[in-house]
């Protein structure tokens, strides 16, 4: 029996590791050791509910395990076969507890390729992998076919760049490979920016050895020696778990010198970056790791022509890579198979927001958001009504019901107004407002700009401080059609990648809101009842009963009244937390 | 440790490794291959459940029969405990009932094996614990 | 060379491959507005970090605008550089960039000079539409640069001209987004830097962000002060840019004009920097050919190559960097300090003012030369040979301000005895002009044969490094010669690693040396501008008389009068130097 306990960053959070060690030392005093193997794993993606175990054979997944479970889980399980009923996941649509993963919503219609080995092997320790047909599509390349072959392999497949852009890989391994130099480079792009998606943190962290692979299989086709993975340093297991891998393919071989005998050699060093959103774009990402300021600058020169120390350099991102030796086992037959014409095999998604199932998802291209968000997500939580789903990260667009039943890809969803980037998919609900939601996105972006051309340093300032007028009721009608043209500016005129999007938020959202950007210029009135300084608190008197509940637990003291007597607000001292609405109980408080 | 020098000593390794992790790997692709649970109810631990799993557990892997065993609450059938219930891809479950060592020895070797049928299946209102 | 058609506005052009649509429109005589963008041809310096957004251009079949400084023209590329689009996107950026400035435009020390400012005439800018938050950082005083980041645009020119040109590597662009600005490392203040004050981040700045302290208010109140005897001194290089600030051509000489302009705006004597230069070339001639002697009588110790040591930054520069060489150059100060120290000695005792009654005032193309004066071994008592340096881009702010009409002024001629000069002296303001000017003296002092050609065409010219040799009867002097400290950088380091095999060195931080200094008026990215401004100088090197520095009469007389002889014990004690090593300083201060 194995017992696979998550050890990706979410669940250790939550104690995994303690709670690893515990089922080490129950499955010890029980003296199991020979029938029970406790092995940490990467990332389940059901985060929502970590840590999560699964019971190997009978697939019994327990979420949201406590180190103090362990005893439980060992007796139980382990010894006496029974189910632990108590920490098994229950369906959040019909309550029902679902012991076996793959009768749960949430992995239902998913398709683990890049994920694969994802809470299957153990990360540190390169026999799984190995057992896992590991480095055995890096075997088939050095040793069996030409680079022109395996690149056309890649190239057939119709892979494209998971990283956010889309562009064809094979494409870009091809053009690298033409460029004639005498030191090339294959960057690993694990700077992953998007604030929630953490994708290539939990393939780093669940099969470190997945990205080696694929990395010198990218060498060999492109003619380099030499992989730098750069890593934000926020991700310490991811790094201790990529050290640990390149560490043990190195032992093993598998980099280095002569690999497999076939007289290429290959190696693989981490560069660190400073987790600016920006790095993600590749010819920042080279410039720091130049040691230089992380800018953008024009393309072309493409990396691929002159990049790291001016030699030709191909960068691919994590998940990109994650998907290689995968194609070179089953074939580009079988990978172009899963997903849409121009968009195939599948996408990570890291599903977040108002949704029951938040957690880190592999999907073919092709599914519709509908499937996603209330098969996989298992719908909107609270049973709330379904606002908006933005997807692309910070700089992707807000879609709403009338895109739910677009297959997602990468062409679909720029259509309609959003983008893929690298997989980030927040879902929002009436609760929020889209304004909010707007100048929440533009905040990052302000943050994160790099600050070399003016629109996008100035630009999105100006958007955020226009977004900040309307959610306070200050801006004109006059104010949106400027908020409009300047978004579009931005857009037409930036850099790169990053202010060539920024104002997607901005722009979906009035788009497919207007109502609500109206709403809080003419009327000063935020329609969710979000945007503080267009709201006020009041106390509904037929429902007030006097029991001082809110007058208790406001923080400002500005609810007055006596026992058993309406109270009543001061709305000039009120700040609108919001404690009052959350503490009474007979809805007698109301947000207008 | 060695250095892996060929595609071959690569290999090699693999199929050596493999069955660490086969277990997991099948466990998820359950389609294919035989399925097989054992009632854990505490009738059928009490009439010796558990000693059946453990012997189907160990000689499915020694027999090398493609097979998986996972323990379910009471079938509900407790006058016929221990119960075991058999699906073989593209066949209905069957749930054998009064299962024994040798009873368990016997739905290897002729009912998975080969497809015969054996005594003591209960027939009767059946329904898969799923649809329960 | 493979060539290529395109069509821009609907007329077509054929440029060669490699070509930016920016240049191609140019062809065209389509002007594209920019404010980052910045083609030194002469100097070889092409800055295109694509940054500003201004001069973005409609591609047909591309999703977003192009940046058309650096977007390369390709076959059949159809460009529209003044659509609805292109129009609305130039607007809106430049209205962005405004909205995050200072809107000081009538107090401002680039007003009327500032590239910001003419484009937003040239687009009739009435309004910013986006008010907000504008960036505030603290002002930084240097004795010689301040720095006002509110003002900054974020071209970067000046990074590539600290970095890349002078390598010097003080200025670079740090923080992220809004707040991103150029600012030495740790947002030290540049006094605190290992900036050279070579200037050359102010001679390019296209807003008012990096200006020269400016010194014009202490010049007036010391004109206005009875008590002072007030002396000025101009500079070789001045009097070839002077006029492109009265709207003469480029390359216009002046110094009849200037002349005069100083004496109507009241200073007492009208001197030339000029005179200094023959006198420097006395010192650091004889200090070459002492060293040349040594060295070719078989003295293994003597240092060689001998480095000039007139230019400011070129000093600053080898105190922060190479302090374990400080031997090399010559101890010679430069001109400016040498006729500080002769006008505060020899010349106030002739005309009987105490020393603390005399204020100097220097005209210098340069922004390092403010700092310059202010260094205390140039002091006796506290009291500076120099009290204040004023750049060409002062004077004629000063001029114009004083309603004197510049271009109607008769020709006069400077003041003796300091005013006196030879040919040697003006060549000075060019690159190349010192050693030129050191060959002819040196060559006649060492063979004692008159030279009969004075013209060394082959230390002329624009390269960033040049070399010659120079035939002092039978005996090969290498010379070489480096304009911009990069290129001087690359020298010393050969001459550090022992890979040098010149005698001597003539280096100027500035690019086309003098005339290209920091406070001449701003070329605006027009490299040709020192072109013309070179040609000039040589010009009046031909006009002269009497083109060697030991030639010049009043010298000779200084010689006799006061100082002896050159290299005397006085000659030393005024018009030498020593040096500091800034590095350990610079440790001190981290």
């Amino acid at each position: 029996m194995h017992m696979l306990v998550c050890g990706g960053t979410g669940c250790r959070a939550s104690a995994s590791d303690m709670l690893y060690e515990s089922l080490k030392k129950e499955v010890q005093d029980n003296n199991l050791e020979n029938e029970v193997q406790v092995v940490t794993t990467g990332c389940f993606g059901f985060c929502e509910k970590g840590p999560i175990v699964k019971m190997i054979p009978d697939n019994t997944f327990y979420v949201s395990v406590e180190p103090k479970d362990a005893k439980e889980l060992v007796a139980e399980h382990a010894l006496k076969g029974r189910k632990v009923n108590r920490l098994l996941y229950v369906d959040p649509t019909n309550k029902e507890q679902i012991s076996d993963s793959k009768h749960m919503g949430f992995y239902k219609k998913q398709i683990r390729i890049a994920l694969r080995n994802c809470g299957l092997i153990n990360p540190e320790n390169i026999e799984e992998y190995l057992a896992a047909d590991g480095y055995e599509a890096m075997g088939k390349v050095l040793l069996e076919m030409t680079p022109e072959e395996a690149i056309k392999v890649v190239l057939d497949s119709g892979l494209r760049g998971r990283g956010g852009g889309g562009f064809p890989t094979g494409l870009k391994w091809q053009i690298a490979s033409k460029n004639e130099a005498d030191q090339k480079y294959v960057v690993c792009n694990a700077d992953e920016g998007d604030p929630g998606a953490f994708m290539d943190r939990s393939i780093l962290e669940g099969d470190p050895h997945t990205v080696l692979e694929a990395m010198v299989i990218n060498g060999y086709c492109i003619g380099a020696t030499k992989g730098l993975i750069y890593i934000r340093a926020e991700y310490p297991l991811a790094i201790q778990r990529l050290k640990i891998a390149i560490g043990q393919a190195r032992e093993f071989g598998l980099l280095g010198t002569d690999i497999l005998g076939s007289g290429f050699d290959f190696d693989v060093e981490i560069r660190y970056g400073a987790g600016a959103f920006v790095c993600g774009e590749e010819t920042a990402l080279i410039h720091s790791m130049e040691g230089e300021r992380g800018e953008p600058t024009f393309k072309p020169p493409f990396p691929a022509q002159s990049g790291y120390l001016g030699k030709p350099t191909n960068v691919n991102n994590v998940e990109t890579y994650a998907n290689i030796p995968v194609i070179i086992n089953k074939g580009a037959e079988w990978f172009s198979s899963i997903g849409t014409e121009k968009s195939k095999g599948t996408k990570v998604f890291a599903l977040a927001g108002k949704i029951n199932n938040v957690g880190l998802i592999e999907v073919p291209m092709g599914i519709t958001l509908r499937e996603v968000i209330y098969e996989i997500g298992g719908g909107i939580k609270g049973g709330k009504k379904f606002k908006a789903v933005q997807t692309g990260g910070p700089s992707g667009g807000c879609l709403t019901e009338k895109h739910l039943d677009i297959p997602i890809d990468f062409d679909n969803l720029i259509a309609a107004g959003s983008m893929m980037g690298s997989g980030g998919m927040i879902v929002m609900d009436e609760d929020d407002c889209m304004v909010a939601v707007a100048k929440f996105y533009l905040e990052f972006t302000v943050e994160e700009s790099c600050g070399k051309c003016s629109p996008c340093r100035v630009g999105n300032k100006r958007l955020h401080e226009q977004l900040d007028l309307i959610t306070k009721g200050k801006a004109t009608m006059e104010d949106l059609d400027k908020l409009k043209n300047l978004s579009n500016v931005i857009k037409d005129t930036s850099l790169c990648g990053l202010g060539q999007t920024s104002p997607n938020p901005v722009l979906s959202t009035m788009e497919n809101f207007y109502d609500e950007y109206v709403a809080h210029v003419t009327d000063h009135r935020c329609p969710s009842g979000v945007c503080k300084d267009l709201i006020r608190y009041e106390v509904i008197a037929e429902n007030c009963v006097g029991c001082t509940a809110c007058a208790r637990n406001c923080p400002v003291n500005c609810i007055s009244g006596e026992r058993k007597q309406v109270h009543l607000i001061d709305q000039v001292l009120c700040i609108k937390c919001g404690a009052c609405l959350e503490k009474c109980k007979f809805n007698a408080i109301a947000v207008i | 440790m060695t250095k892996i020098k060929s595609l071959a000593d690569l290999k090699k390794m693999k199929s050596d490794l493999q069955s660490q992790i086969s277990i997991r790997q099948k466990s998820e692709n359950p389609e294919g291959r035989t399925l097989i649970r054992i009632g854990m109810g505490t009738s059928g631990i009490a009439s010796g459940a558990k000693q059946v799993m453990e012997f189907l557990m160990d000689e499915l892997e020694k027999r090398n029969v493609d097979a998986i065993v996972t323990q379910v609450g009471d079938m509900g059938y407790s006058y016929a405990d221990p119960t075991v219930e058999v699906t073989v891809p593209g066949k209905d479950p069957l749930v054998f009932g009064d299962v024994t060592i040798k009873k368990a020895d016997d739905i290897i070797e002729k009912y998975i094996k080969n497809g015969e049928l054996l005594d003591g299946i209960i027939p009767v209102n059946y329904e898969t614990i799923d649809k329960k | 060379m493979e060539l290529i058609k395109l069509t821009i506005d609907n007329r077509t052009v054929e440029v060669e491959k490699g070509t930016t649509i920016f240049h191609a429109a140019k062809k065209l005589g389509i002007e594209i507005p920019t404010l980052c963008y910045m083609n030194l041809k002469d100097l070889n310096i092409e800055h295109k970090p694509g940054g500003c957004r201004i001069c973005v251009v409609e591609v047909e079949g591309r999703r977003n605008l192009a940046p058309s400084c650096a977007t390369e023209c390709m076959e059949g590329m159809v460009v529209k550089t003044h659509t609805v689009r292109v129009l609305n996107a130039r607007r809106t950026v430049l209205e962005l960039i405004i909205s995050d400035h200072p809107f000081d435009c009538l107090i401002c020390a680039k007003s009327g000079n500032c590239d910001l400012q003419s484009l937003a005439i040239k687009l009739g800018v009435r309004d910013i539409p986006f008010q907000g938050e504008k960036s505030t950082y603290k002002p930084d005083f240097s004795p010689a640069i301040i720095r006002d980041m509110d003002k900054c645009i974020m071209c970067r020119r000046c990074e590539t001209m600290c970095n890349d040109f002078q390598t010097v590597g003080v200025l670079s662009g740090i923080n992220r987004g809004f707040e991103a600005v150029v600012a030495p490392a740790f947002e030290r203040d540049l006094d605190h830097s290992e900036c050279t004050y070579c200037g050359q981040c102010v001679a390019v700045c296209p807003t008012g962000a990096l200006t020269e302290v400016d010194h014009t208010k202490n010049v007036i109140a010391a004109l206005s002060d009875s008590k002072k005897t007030v002396v000025v001194q101009t500079a070789p290089a001045v009097r070839a840019a002077l006029g492109e600030e009265f709207g003469l051509e480029a390359g216009t000489l002046v110094t009849g004009k200037m002349v005069a302009a100083l004496r109507q705006l009241g200073f007492d004597y009208v001197f030339d920097t000029d005179f200094a230069a023959d006198l420097t070339i006395m010192e650091e001639g004889t200090e070459l050919l002492d060293r040349l002697t040594r060295h070719l009588g078989g003295d293994k110790e003597v240092k060689l190559p001998i480095l000039t040591s007139c230019c400011p930054g070129w000093v600053n520069f080898f105190e922060y960097n190479y302090p374990d060489m400080m031997d090399v150059p010559s101890t010679a100060r430069s001109p400016q300090q040498m006729f500080g120290a002769i006008a505060k000695t020899y010349f106030a005792e002739k005309i009987n003012v105490k020393r603390e009654d005399m204020v100097v005032v220097s005209i210098m193309p340069c922004v390092a030369k403010k700092y310059e004066c202010t260094r205390e071994e140039f002091a006796t008592d506290g009291n500076p040979d120099v009290d204040f340096s004023i750049s060409t881009r002062e004077l004629a702010h000063f001029i114009k301000s004083a309603n004197i009409n510049f271009n109607a002024l008769p020709d006069e001629d400077f003041d003796k005895p300091l005013g006196e000069s030879t040919g040697a002296a003006v060549i000075f303001g060019t690159t190349g002009g010192v050693i030129e000017a050191a060959a002819r003296t040196a060559y006649e002092l060492h063979t004692g044969k008159t030279l009969e050609k004075v013209d060394f065409e082959a230390l002329r010219g624009f390269d960033g490094i040049r070399s010659a040799s120079v035939d002092f009867d039978g005996v090969d002097i290498k010379i070489g010669i480096a304009h911009g400290l990069g290129n001087a950088r690359k020298m010393l380091d050969d001459v550090k690693a022992g890979r040098s095999e010149f005698h001597a060195i003539e280096i100027m931080a500035c690019p086309g040396g003098c005339i290209g200094g920091g406070g001449q008026p701003l070329h605006h990215g027009d490299s040709s501008v020192l072109r013309a401004r070179a040609k000039a100088i040589y010009s009046e090197d031909e006009s002269k008389v009497l083109r060697k520095s030991h030639e010049n009469p009043s010298i000779i007389k200084l010689y006799e009068e006061y100082l002896g002889k050159p290299g005397s014990e006085k000659a030393h004690h005024l018009l030498h130097t020593h040096y500091f090593d800034k590095k350990s300083k610079q440790v001190l201060l981290d």
